[in-house]
């Protein structure tokens, strides 16, 4: 390699290197602001602001959804190691139900039961046809929704 | 190998080797992705939680996988053509780029189209999303650069430096997944344990992936040889071979 193709491969190196160093630091800057929700645990231990709009994510408590009058509809939030109880008023995704992940928009009160605005579904990365779903429930194994580590 | 590999820079090499690769790649692109499309859209089963929703998968992803590929292909060109001033390398670098968008902006719309029923909402500003409508900002500025600078070998050393300067946006949009809690699911198939995808409708998918890949590659063989010939124009073997393609 001559001297000059040495010296612009070295260029080339020394961008691609310091744009990854530079997204690095302003990813761990924004850390909190690139996390789409708060988890259950986190709002449990105080990380999540009271009163300011958030958003919080887990799985469907089984059985404690509430059809309310209208549109209303109480549930709880849960990522397996402690629950947020939830109120909402308007249209449900599709894919909204029970042990279902999903991802509330809205905000605390003081005795930490969040209001929301908006319900998402948060889909996981299983795929399957239902006969192998029903097989997997007849072991016991389902269901696969895992969206909280 | 190393002189085989030399041999395809010279750009008349390249526009008859390129020619002949043409028919085969495109052959290769509607029969894989025809297979894989009647497969995954009317025999693969129905989700068990989506029902047939899911089957836009087989759009989604490969253009998603290939919105990455291509950047990659296109970075690595940009490399060459930056470090070695490679001309066949600025031209691939120049014509991929277009490709890249589109299949960027496929995946941005197929996406939206299955998040509305799905998640409720067309767009999210989650770190998957805004990474990936980031590498559509990417490959636009890309073709901007391009075609401000009319000088075609300075076009192509600007564009690389920004084409290489995006590539950090790349591992970010696998990973952001995992990195950050987002609406969009982790990956079902890119992963080290078993796919979390059922084998029956999981063939379809890598048949259309293998299908968009032809068709990347026949798209910017031609691409490149339309690009070649301007560049090239009042050379000789030009004239020659449009001479033959004329009678």
């Amino acid at each position: 390699m001559t001297p000059t193709r040495r010296r612009r491969l070295l260029g080339a190196l020394v961008i691609v290197l310091g744009v990854a160093i530079a997204a690095a630091l302003i990813s761990m800057a924004f850390r909190e602001n690139l996390t789409f929700f708060f988890t259950p645990s986190q709002v449990a231990a105080g990380e999540a602001p009271v009163g300011q709009p958030l958003r919080l994510g887990g799985l469907v408590v089984p059985g404690s959804i509430e059809r309310g009058e209208g549109l209303g509809v109480r549930f709880a939030v849960t990522d397996t190691a402690t629950e947020v109880p939830v109120y909402y008023e308007g249209v449900l995704p599709d894919l909204f139900g029970e042990n279902q992940g999903v991802v509330v928009r809205g905000s605390l009160d003081a005795s930490g039961r969040l209001t929301a605005s908006q319900v998402l579904a948060k889909h996981d990365e299983n795929y399957m046809p239902p006969e192998v779903a029903d097989a997997l429930r007849a072991q016991g194994a389902m269901p696969p929704h895992e969206m909280v580590r | 190998m190393n002189k085989w590999l030399h041999s395809w820079a010279a750009p008349m090499v390249f526009y008859d080797r390129a020619g002949r690769l043409l028919l085969p790649l495109w052959m290769l692109a509607v029969v894989l992705t025809g297979i894989g499309v009647v497969w995954g859209l009317f025999l693969a089963p129905a989700d068990y939680l989506q029902g047939d929703a899911f089957r836009i998968i087989y759009v989604h992803v490969p253009s998603a996988w290939m919105a990455m590929f291509v950047y990659m292909f296109m970075a690595s060109a940009a490399l060459v053509a930056l470090v070695w001033r490679v001309k066949l390398a600025e031209v691939l670098a120049r014509e991929s780029a277009p490709i890249g968008a589109v299949f960027t902006a496929l995946a941005l719309a197929t996406g939206s189209l299955w998040g509305k029923p799905m998640w409720g909402t067309w767009w999210v500003w989650d770190a998957r999303l805004t990474s990936v409508l980031l590498l559509l900002f990417l490959y636009l500025g890309f073709i901007g650069l391009q075609s401000a600078i009319d000088d075609r070998r300075l076009a192509a050393r600007a564009g690389a430096v920004l084409a290489l300067v995006g590539v950090v946006n790349i591992p970010i949009i696998h990973y952001s997944v995992v990195w950050w809690n987002t609406l969009h699911q982790g990956a079902s198939v890119s992963r080290l344990d078993a796919p979390a995808i059922d084998p029956s409708m999981l063939w379809p998918l890598l048949l259309v992936a293998a299908g968009f890949t032809s068709y990347f590659g026949a798209l910017l063989l031609l691409r490149a040889r339309l690009e070649i010939l301007a560049r090239e124009a009042g050379r000789r073997w030009v004239a020659e071979r449009l001479q033959v393609a004329e009678q």
